[in-house]
Parts: C-alpha cells; sequence; structure tokens
C-alpha cells in the first residue's frame, strides 16, 4: 500500500515539474526561433541563387533530452497495446528544435548568414542502470555548413 | 582546417583529394554514478551533463580527424558525417569522417 502511494506521488509529481519544464522550453524555443529567424537553414547541398561566398565552415548543435517518470510510465503502458505513443512526439520535437537553434545560435556567433545541406542524427542512449533496457535520454544532433555570403 | 559537410566548400576550388579521414571516441556516460542526471531523468528536460560530455566527445573526434587529415597534407575536409554508436552498456563511440582535400 505504501507502495502505490509512494508511485502515485511520484506520477503527479514528475507529471507536475515535466509539464512545467516542457512549457518552459517550448516558450523560450518559440522566443528564440523568432530571434534566429534571419539565419537561414536549408537541406541543399548548395547555397541557393548566385551569391558569392566568403566562407563556409562546419556548425553544429547537440541536445540530450529525457522523458519525465510520468510519461515514461505512460509510454510503457501504451508500448502494450502499440498505437501512437503521444508522450515522446513532444519530446522529440522540442530536441530537434532545441538542436537547430544551437547550430544557428553557433552559426551566427561566427557571422554566417545561413546553414546549407542541414542534417539531423538522432541516437539513444542506453541506461547502465537499467540493463541498458531504460532509455536514459535521446541525442540529437543537427550539423550543416554555414556560409557567409559576399555582402 | 575547413571542415564542411558538403561535396565542396562553396565558394573554393577542391585541387587535390587525400581519401577518408575519421577520428573517434569511446566515452562511457557515468550513468548511475551522475545523481543530478538519474534525477533530472524523473522530472523530463534536457541532460546538461550529457549534451556536455557527449558535445566534448564529439570535438575530440573531430579533433582526430583534423589531425589525420593534416598529416596527409590536406588543409580542408569535406562531407563530415558523424555516427554515434552504442558499443557497451553506458558507453558510446563517436565517430567522425570525411574526405581530406586541398582547397583553392
Amino acid at each position: 500500500m505504501a507502495d502505490l502511494i509512494g508511485l502515485l506521488i511520484l506520477l503527479l509529481v514528475t507529471y507536475l515539474t515535466g509539464r512545467w519544464f516542457e512549457r518552459k522550453h517550448f516558450a523560450s524555443i518559440r522566443a528564440r526561433e523568432q530571434q534566429l529567424a534571419p539565419v537561414v537553414i536549408t537541406t541543399l547541398r548548395s547555397v541557393p541563387g548566385d551569391r558569392p561566398v566568403v566562407q563556409a565552415a562546419l556548425v553544429t548543435g547537440s541536445v540530450v533530452v529525457s522523458l519525465d517518470y510520468f510519461k515514461r510510465f505512460l509510454a510503457g503502458l501504451r508500448a502494450l497495446i502499440g498505437g501512437r505513443i503521444r508522450a515522446y512526439e513532444p519530446l522529440l520535437d522540442r530536441a530537434r528544435r532545441e538542436a537547430m537553434l544551437r547550430m544557428r545560435e553557433q552559426a551566427r556567433a561566427r557571422g554566417y548568414d545561413m546553414v546549407i545541406n542541414m542534417r539531423l542524427e538522432t541516437s539513444r542512449l542506453a541506461s547502465a542502470a537499467s540493463n541498458g533496457k531504460g532509455t536514459a535520454g535521446v541525442e540529437i544532433l543537427a550539423f550543416g555548413t554555414g556560409i557567409k555570403l559576399a555582402p | 582546417m575547413i571542415l564542411s559537410n558538403t561535396e565542396e566548400i562553396p565558394g573554393r576550388q577542391i585541387v587535390e583529394f587525400y581519401g577518408v579521414v575519421s577520428g573517434s571516441t569511446v566515452r562511457a556516460k557515468h550513468f548511475g554514478r551522475d545523481f543530478m542526471a538519474s534525477l533530472k531523468n524523473l522530472v523530463g528536460g534536457e541532460l546538461k551533463g550529457y549534451t556536455e560530455l557527449l558535445h566534448e566527445a564529439r570535438t575530440e573526434a573531430l579533433d582526430r580527424m583534423k589531425q589525420q587529415a593534416q598529416s596527409v597534407g590536406a588543409n580542408a575536409v569535406v562531407n563530415v558525417r558523424f555516427s554515434t554508436s552504442s558499443v557497451a552498456q553506458g558507453a558510446a563511440e563517436l565517430f567522425a569522417y570525411g574526405t581530406a582535400v586541398r582547397v583553392e
């Protein structure tokens, strides 16, 4: 009985904290996306148009995120019956957007006008504590080539 | 040393190819030992410790790749790719590879 109460308290607390962190993160992502709008990202392999390029170099951005206990619990239940696991979708969305933002921030800090050939990579970090079964987190890496155009 | 993940360095001419260069590093992720991360794993959100760890590891893999490129006489690496693989529990290999070239 005490175990069950403990679990319920843990679920409630992690539900609230997880939701709070998620909202805060999405608000920050939206604000920074607007701020970084001038740094254009493209998946094209070359610079669109024919403006001459002054400088080019690799830029990267990465982030490791994890689900809160409550959502992991829900996802675990959902995995029993299959189907769409909604709990993971916003997590991966915010991780990708955060990684792309960090890449753009790096590009802007180095004076690049745009990033071409942007690629995303996702890798799962297995947790050693749970025999590699549990997911400790997901790493998203965004990388591309920063381009400085002639003025 | 210029790096790029495109086939050529935009705005520069490739004059010589040297073949594939690569760099890698294997890192243990301090799982279980890192109390903050396990706590953060409960409430969700970014695991900053791991973000930094993987970032440092990737930077080292890139540095090793650059060293190899330098040793063959290249001044740029094009078509850089990354790969991350879990080689053992709690450990990951970060691998960077590309084609060493001389530009302009």
